[in-house]
């Protein structure tokens, strides 16, 4: 009875006290956000209907990307953004671990603050300027000094054979890892950051040294989160569009070198929309869209939810 | 009796805040000496100095000697990784490796010294379960997360762990404060069998357990070493006023 009366009294106060029209106003625009996710989806798969009748399934298991005779598979694009991705997180992990390690335990006190916020800086970078720096500097230097050796090297490979011109797969999947670097370096350290002190007096206390510290206690730990990091950084990757467009080379052809130009799902998108004349094209193009819309809203939810489950779960257990 | 550790002249600090005072103690070998006072007076950090766990803390530092077998830990030219080998300690909450099994939480010191040979790491564990009194209540689930266990089965899984690598002394930080009377009286039980072997040192917050396991007791107060003795003797006849005045509950 008590609390039915209080509750009252609470709502009706709080109408007085404009926290009821505070509350509607930001309830509306969460709303309205959420209803505008649907309308795109909705539109994405509406406009792509054509597309979809024309070629059904087939559509993600073809290549060829014809615009003149009408025929249009994307498979090249899903390969190229799938593989630059993926190739962006393989050089990309490894940094971002090892970032993350220094600067949640090894960096000395004073410089973690100022450090963590210049490598999150380095995500406000507008990609258009990280692409401009791909083409003018990083292509030539992957053409001129890393290309070579891998040939030499690995040329036994498939991946590093055949002539590189520069604008390239490994191109497209270093600048992608340069992007990706920020993000999942600092959820990581947030994760990492977590681990409570008990975890590492354990270790220490067996006689662990500060890295045997970090590898039974401290990353075992984290692990759920770092993994949520990693697939974040994957759902960046996808997405991404400007630098990538800008050196990945955009040809639609899938090739086992990544010395070859490429084409991601994002790139072509955004190159041949304002070009595409036919129905069918827009059509297929808008597809795309949809594909790449669906997968990247499962990898970020599945990453949030990692991320969020263990920052709220293993974070609690410290207190 | 023959002192495993002599501490002389300790002093330590949290920054500019000094939590120890010029401590000198004799810790008994093969005996189980307590380490009573109210909450804050530096029982948790008089016995982290024991195996340099306090200089873990950012800003926390010590001086003064500790001697273990006539030797400085506080030495320059000693690796603390090596002390913390030899002097093992049990915290207050129960910390095993929750992505570890039972198993594995147990042989984590001998993995960690590079012992990789499966039937020793196997013999080890069933060793060093059962000195802790646990092998019974575990062994078939051996391959099971170490945090599936009850608060008390962990903190004796936590002993495991800590007498496998085979220290010589073991410093326990109010082992039984999260655990029921049953775990506690286990674990009791275990120390006074452990001091065959280890010599121990244990923090309480509860004189009943003191006057129970202790062959000697310290009361600390303020970060002060008020009085030290044999336990009969501190708890029966105390010479200090506030020694006194603790036992009986007269302080906060
Ligand atoms: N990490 C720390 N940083 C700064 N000061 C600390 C830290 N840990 C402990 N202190 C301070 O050092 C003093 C001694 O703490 P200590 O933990 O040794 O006390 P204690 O006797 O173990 O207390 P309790 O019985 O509550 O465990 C206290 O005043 C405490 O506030
Ligand atoms: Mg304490």
């Amino acid at each position: 009875m008590d609390r039915l009366k209080l509750s009252f009294f609470r709502s009706s106060r709080s109408k007085l006290s404009g926290d009821f029209i505070f509350e509607a106003v930001v309830g509306l625009f969460a709303l309205g956000i959420l209803i505008l996710a649907f309308l795109l989806f909705r539109e994405l798969f509406i406009e792509s209907g054509l597309s979809r009748k024309t070629f059904g399934l087939s559509f993600l298991f073809t290549s060829t990307w014809d615009p003149v005779n009408e025929i249009f598979g994307a498979l090249p694009f899903i390969f190229g953004t799938l593989v630059s991705s993926f190739l962006a997180l393989l050089i990309a992990v490894p940094f971002s671990l090892g970032i993350a390690i220094y600067l949640s335990e090894l960096a000395p006190e004073k410089l973690r603050t100022p450090l963590s916020f210049i490598i999150e800086l380095l995500a406000a970078i507008p990609s258009v300027i990280i692409g401009l720096w791909g083409i003018f500097i990083l292509a030539p230097f992957i053409r001129d000094y890393l290309a070579p050796p891998l040939s030499t090297y690995l040329g036994f490979l498939p991946l590093f054979q055949g002539p590189m011109y520069g604008l390239s797969m490994l191109t497209g999947g270093v600048i992608l890892a340069i992007m990706v670097i920020p993000i999942t370096s600092s959820v990581s350290r947030e994760v990492i950051m977590t681990v409570p002190t008990h975890q590492r007096e354990a270790a220490l206390a067996l006689g662990a040294t500060g890295w045997e510290t970090t590898r039974i206690a401290v990353l075992p730990y984290s692990r759920s989160g770092i993994f949520g990091a990693v697939i974040l950084g994957f759902g960046r990757a996808i997405g991404e569009t400007m630098a990538v467009t800008m050196v990945i080379g955009n040809s639609p052809r899938i090739s086992e070198s990544l010395f070859s130009p490429s084409y991601t799902m994002a790139s072509v998108i955004a190159n041949e929309f304002v070009e595409a004349t036919s129905k069918l094209y827009v059509s297929s193009l808008i597809e795309i869209g949809f594909l790449l819309l669906v997968i990247s809203v499962i990898i970020n939810v599945a990453a949030r939810i990692l991320v969020w489950k263990l920052l709220k779960v293993e974070g609690g257990k410290v207190a | 009796m023959q002192n495993k550790i002599t501490i002389k002249n300790l002093n330590a600090w949290f920054g500019a805040k000094q939590v120890l005072h010029d401590i000198d103690i004799g810790i008994e070998k093969n005996g189980i000496t307590a380490i009573i006072g109210p909450s804050g007076c530096g029982k948790s950090t008089f016995i982290r100095c024991l195996n340099r766990m306090h200089e873990v803390v950012p800003y926390a530092k010590a001086s003064g000697k500790v001697l273990v077998d006539d030797r400085d830990i506080y030495d320059s030219d000693i690796d603390p990784v090596e002390i913390r080998r030899r002097i093992g300690m049990v915290f207050q909450k129960p910390n095993p490796f929750p992505t570890m099994s039972i198993r594995d939480n147990v042989v984590a010191g001998l993995k960690l010294g590079g012992l990789k040979d499966k039937k020793i790491l196997d013999t080890m564990t069933e060793e060093s379960l059962k000195k802790a009194a646990l092998w019974d209540e575990v062994k078939n689930d051996l391959n099971k997360s170490g945090v599936s266990l009850s608060g008390g089965q962990q903190q004796r899984l936590c002993i495991a762990r800590a007498l496998a690598v085979e220290p010589e002394v073991i410093l326990f930080d109010e082992p039984c404060s999260a655990l029921d009377p049953i775990s506690t009286s286990k674990i009791e039980d275990l120390m006074l069998e452990l001091k065959e072997k280890y010599t121990i040192v244990i923090v309480t917050h509860n004189m009943q357990q003191a006057a129970r396991v202790s062959d000697h007791t310290a009361f600390f107060l303020y970060g002060k070493l008020i009085e030290f003795g044999e336990t009969d003797q501190i708890f029966k006849k105390p010479k200090e006023k506030s020694t006194e005045d603790y036992i009986i509950g007269r302080f906060g």
